[in-house]
């Protein structure tokens, strides 16, 4: 089994679909030796009062994410373009809620 | 029980059959409950429970169905929690003590195929309530086979104290094995009224599915040096007693107590 230097098994990450046709949520992580038992592991932990159809997991080390500190160059540009928001239509009436 | 099976009518033979399905269950059971608080990781005491959970949940179908089938007014926490061990028809196998986690998964992995193949036939009875409760219980049980297997095949072909340990717990349960193939005048009287499962019959694909996983696991399949058998006349291990006591103090203590 691959261990990590701390001696714990590597971190995954869980995502389970709750229904066919919804999206897959994150919904936690856990330990796991290896991608099997990651996955029985997920089921185990995450599914075990029916909360979902499906379940993908993936090592947490593999998910590349945005730090904290790019948050002004990646995110507030964006703050003052309210144009890219398709909220200046009117809506008719008979379209309802969307 | 001192009744010799010639003398057992039709609906005593239903009832001792289902009992010894329903006290494979309750034993196992309780025996993976004790792994709660204690297991190695969290993750796996997650599994451990939810495997109790199971078999708990497939013990309580039987046991109440055993109960109607007595009709003697006993029903599944009676038959629980107020039998001593000698009316128990529990596997020796499935008594064992946990001891390390490989033989804890040794033990499931010689249960969780057994009882696979068992219900696999017993889907198929000629009772319509076991037959039910088999087919429920099959899916169940094919997850228990993955993850026994799984834990087996990963300690067996892992390191070397891993594979020393696994090697150990498989040959130390390896002589309770046998016993689960017996087929005693119940056995015999409920398959012939198509009721019952041919336990001969499944034995060969038990060792089969078994010796597959064990090479898998670099595991050297056992030789049978010595073997014990008697849960069908209620002889069991010292170890089902101290289990019983433990399970059945507090019902015992207090009778008809609500929570």
């Amino acid at each position: 089994m691959s261990e990590t230097s701390t001696g714990e098994l590597p971190l995954y990450e869980v995502f389970i679909r709750s229904k066919n046709g919804l999206h897959h949520k994150h919904v936690g992580s856990l330990h796991a030796a290896d991608d099997e038992m990651a996955l029985t592991n997920a089921r185990d932990v995450y599914t075990r009062r029916s909360e979902g159809v499906s379940i993908w997991v993936v090592k947490a080390e593999n998910i590349v994410a945005s730090r904290p500190e790019d948050r002004g160059a990646f995110y507030e540009p964006n703050d003052d373009k309210m144009y890219r928001h398709p909220t200046f239509y009117n809506i008719p009436d008979e379209i309802g809620h969307m | 029980m001192s009744v010799s099976v010639a003398e057992m009518t039709e609906q005593d033979q239903l009832f001792e059959y289902t009992v010894r399905l329903g006290d494979n269950c309750v034993i196992l059971g309780q025996r993976l409950a004790e792994w709660c608080g204690k297991s190695p990781v969290l993750e796996e005491e997650l599994a451990l429970m939810n495997v109790g959970l199971d078999l708990l949940g497939q013990a309580r179908m039987l046991l109440d169905y055993a109960g109607k089938v007595e009709g003697a007014g006993r029903d599944e926490d009676k038959l629980a929690f107020f039998r001593d061990a000698q009316a128990w028809r529990n596997l020796l196998l499935v008594e064992q003590p946990n001891g390390d986690f490989a033989k804890t998964m040794s033990r499931q992995l010689f249960f969780d195929c057994f009882q696979f193949l068992q219900y696999q036939k017993l889907s198929n009875s000629a009772d319509t309530k076991l037959a039910e409760i088999a087919t429920k219980s099959l899916k169940e049980i094919t997850y228990h086979v993955r993850h026994s297997s799984d834990w087996v095949i990963r300690l067996g072909d892992g390191t070397e104290e891993s594979h020393q340990r696994m090697q150990k717990a498989v040959d130390e349960l390896w002589g309770y094995t046998p016993e689960m193939f017996d087929m005693d005048a119940v056995d015999e009287a409920m398959l012939k009224s198509g009721v019952g499962v041919d336990l001969k019959e499944i034995e060969p694909a038990w060792k089969k599915m078994v010796e597959g996983v064990l090479s898998e696991a670099t595991l050297n399949f056992p030789e049978l040096t010595w073997q014990v058998r008697g849960s069908k006349e209620g002889k069991h291990t010292e170890h089902l007693g101290y289990l019983l006591a433990e399970m059945q103090f507090l019902p015992r203590a207090y009778p008809d107590a609500n929570w």
